[in-house]
């Protein structure tokens, strides 16, 4: 990775709930960092009402927010223009993944940390597990809410180094049943529905693995840039994989709504096989003309959603998808092909459905049928 | 699963309403695990017992480490210690102090160690579990380096192995393991953290699974990947148990490889089978062969009973008209597969 040499660092303080003590981290970092008389300012601090989290600002500069109006309605927002003008060494942003108001200048707040990095300010910030794109459906699946605000993973993988918040799901009940964390109405709720021991423990666990493949990811890349001679074990066996071994991976997007599930799995393989991710939505035509609305719709967006993941999309023109899918596989040098269940749906007269089709023609291919991650029932 | 599994024995009642009363009886052992020490594993707990003390907890610090930071001499100040006793120069619980003082929670810095000769246990965890069920709860850190299992990896690492430390299985005992992270530019400490973390995650994964067990729940999340490659006497086994182990290996899961076991097998097929099972074998998969008079039932409750988020599996290009029209076995396994990726090996 080629980085701007005068670009911020970026530190990120991961958690796997609300009230695992990230924003108390990040202060608790900026104070450290102050008493080492390094200019250090507060962006943006949520403060949640939390008595110990509001005493860890006492002595921090804080850059005082902005009100936007939308709407008729006053909100408050970081102020990026007035943080990149005091320019500060350091500045603590919490609530990574939040959405700004319509009127700012940036849709996400991420944008505007990696406007900040752009500029050479470090940013330490705060972010939830429930937030990586690409374990939006897992995430459903433990807690049964689809969380809407998301950082796509690459943006992660921009930070320099990841740090895991750890608290155990007793203490984080605890913290929420002493009325630390929410207020008394709100907490019966989220004890109800959320802060359940055993959704607590999935998340736990899936931040855990989280955190452990930012590490890797990292160490790879610092290996790969100073080439550090370490001993000989599983670890660099795993670096110095045959390059014909690698993985790509193509994502076929249609206009069915599984198509965001299939692009976020396909990404999250791909992260973790360090393979090539491809998109396309194959169209007789070559374009949407053909489309109803509200396919064309979903054609735009589930594109656009793989290509804010940094997955390279295609529209292919092919009368036959199953030709032109095999035929970009084979230019692309695909080794697997990702497809939702509904591919299986897609036949004609006569004809074995898409899968199988694809099979036929492309016997070095493989296939991943993708499934969907439904809730399941509690017993 | 089918229903009629989830009603649990009485045994397995007797079981968990037994190991109910043990822990309610027994204190509570937390742990804060660090990579490496000064990873702010003590500052960290410490900060705990200051908050807990300041909640008016009754909690008391049995042991601290040798050297202290400020910053852990600070909050020590705010709680009550009871003095070590000194064997042969060394610091030894005061393990009848602690237990005549009895109170709710005591705070031992340091878990990894052993008693010199003439102590009450010849190590502090036997200390800890005397205090455990004497009803007292622990809080106790230790760095990963302490861990007798990780011994061999970790000298891979540092080049250096522990002389004193305590088994995985005391971790995995405690009711709650915290992780103390931060980051770190050295390559090897970097390898450490990756494995504390991974070891947190395992033990979080097991805890769970209990958890979810005793309440009857039967949720499948795929946290962990895991992956199952399909083996016949027919099937292209290299090919699937190679890419089962790269992804094993990348996603930090495990690998299966299942025979569904078929009667009157050729001498031939035989012969390719054992041939197949050897290099799962040789690929340190996880051989099982199982039973089932449907082979795809099969694989999918074995699935389902190890949490398997993929299935790798073969498929032979057959021909003719008439096949298209009948669903094949693979197609039978994908749309029962809720849940499970399927991942079909053309050959």
């Amino acid at each position: 990775m080629i980085r701007n040499p005068s670009r911020g660092h970026l530190k990120i303080f991961l958690g796997y709930a609300a009230g695992a003590g990230k924003t108390y981290r990040m202060l608790e970092e900026a104070q450290k960092l102050k008493s080492e008389n390094i200019d250090v300012v507060v962006g943006y601090f949520e403060p949640h009402a939390r008595k110990d989290t509001i005493a860890k600002t006492v002595g921090l500069e804080m850059i005082p927010r902005r009100r936007i109006e939308y709407r008729g309605c006053a909100f408050e927002e970081m102020d990026t223009p007035a943080i990149l003008a005091r320019h500060p060494k350091v500045c603590a942003v919490d609530e990574l993944a939040h959405t700004n108001v319509p009127g700012s200048e940036r849709t996400k707040r991420w944008e505007d940390v990696l406007e900040m990095i752009e500029y050479g300010i470090d940013v330490i910030s705060t972010m939830n597990l429930q937030h990586i794109e690409s374990l939006n459906d897992q995430i459903l699946q433990i807690t049964g809410v689809r969380v809407r605000e998301t950082v796509p993973d690459w943006v992660i993988n921009e930070a320099d180094e990841v740090v895991m918040i750890d608290v155990t799901p007793e203490a984080l009940i605890n913290r929420i049943k002493r009325g630390v964390v929410y207020k008394p109405e709100k907490a019966q709720q989220a004890l109800q529905n959320f802060f359940k021991e055993a959704t607590l423990g999935g998340l736990r666990e899936l931040a855990l693995r989280q955190a452990a493949h930012e590490v890797e990811l990292r160490q790879e890349d610092s290996q790969n840039r100073d080439e550090v001679p370490g001993p000989a074990s599983e670890m660099d066996a795993r670096t110095q994989e045959q390059p014909q071994n690698a993985d790509r991976i193509l994502i076929h997007l249609t206009s069915h709504p599984s198509s965001a599930m299939l692009i976020r799995r396909g990404r999250r393989v791909a992260d973790f096989l360090r393979a090539e991710c491809f998109a396309v939505y194959i169209s007789p035509t070559g374009n949407f003309f053909h489309l109803s609305v509200e396919e064309r719709e979903a054609a735009d967006r589930h594109l656009n959603f793989a290509r804010s993941l940094h997955i390279e999309t295609r529209v292919l023109q092919g009368a036959d998808v199953t030709t032109a899918l095999v035929d970009f596989a084979r230019h692309q040098h695909v080794t697997q092909i990702f497809m939702s269940r509904s591919a299986l749906a897609q036949k004609t007269f006569l004809q074995r459905n898409l899968v199988f089709r694809v099979l036929r023609l492309a016997p070095d291919i493989q296939i991943t049928v993708v499934a969907e991650r439904s809730r399941p029932k509690t017993a | 699963m089918p229903h009629e599994d989830n009603r649990p024995s009485p045994e397995q009642l007797l079981e968990r309403v037994e190991r109910q009363e043990r822990r309610e009886k027994r204190g509570r052992l937390k742990v804060f695990l660090g990579y490496s020490s000064g990873v702010g594993k003590s500052a960290q707990m410490l900060d705990e017992g200051r908050r807990r003390r300041e909640r008016g907890e009754d909690l008391v610090v049995a042991a601290t480490q040798p050297k202290s930071t400020p910053e852990c001499n600070a909050l020590l100040a705010k709680l009550e210690v009871i003095p070590t006793l000194k064997i042969e120069g060394q610091d030894v619980i005061d393990v009848a102090a602690v237990l005549r003082r009895n109170p709710r929670v005591v705070l031992i810095d340091g878990l990894a160690y052993d008693n010199p000769p003439g102590s009450r246990h010849p190590r502090r965890s036997g200390d800890i579990d005397e205090i455990l069920d004497a009803g007292i709860s622990v809080i106790t850190s230790i760095s990963l380096q302490y861990i007798e299992e990780f011994q061999d990896e970790i000298e891979l690492i540092t080049g250096k192995r522990a002389t004193q430390f305590v088994s995985r299985k005391f971790l995995e005992k405690a009711a709650e393991i915290v992780i103390v992270d931060a980051p770190t530019e050295e390559h090897r400490l970097s390898r450490l953290r990756e494995m504390a973390l991974l070891l947190a995650a395992q033990v979080v994964d097991v805890q769970l699974r209990d958890y979810l067990e005793e309440h009857g729940m039967e949720e499948v999340w795929g946290n962990q990947e895991r992956f199952l490659v399909c083996i016949t006497p027919k099937s292209h086994a290299l090919r699937m148990i190679e890419s089962g182990q790269r992804n094993a290996r990348r996603f930090r899961g495990e690998l299966y490889a299942v025979y569904v076991r078929q009667n009157a097998l050729s001498a031939e097929d035989q012969v390719m089978l054992e041939r197949n099972l050897k290099v799962a074998e040789d690929h340190n998969a996880q051989v099982m062969v199982i039973e089932g008079d449907d082979p795809m039932k099969a694989v999918l409750t074995f699935a389902r009973e190890h949490g398997v988020t993929q299935i790798f599996i073969g498929h032979s290009l057959g021909h003719g008209l008439l096949q298209s029209f009948q669903r094949t076995p693979v197609e039978r396994l994908i749309e029962a597969a809720n849940g499970i990726d399927v991942r079909i090996f053309p050959q």
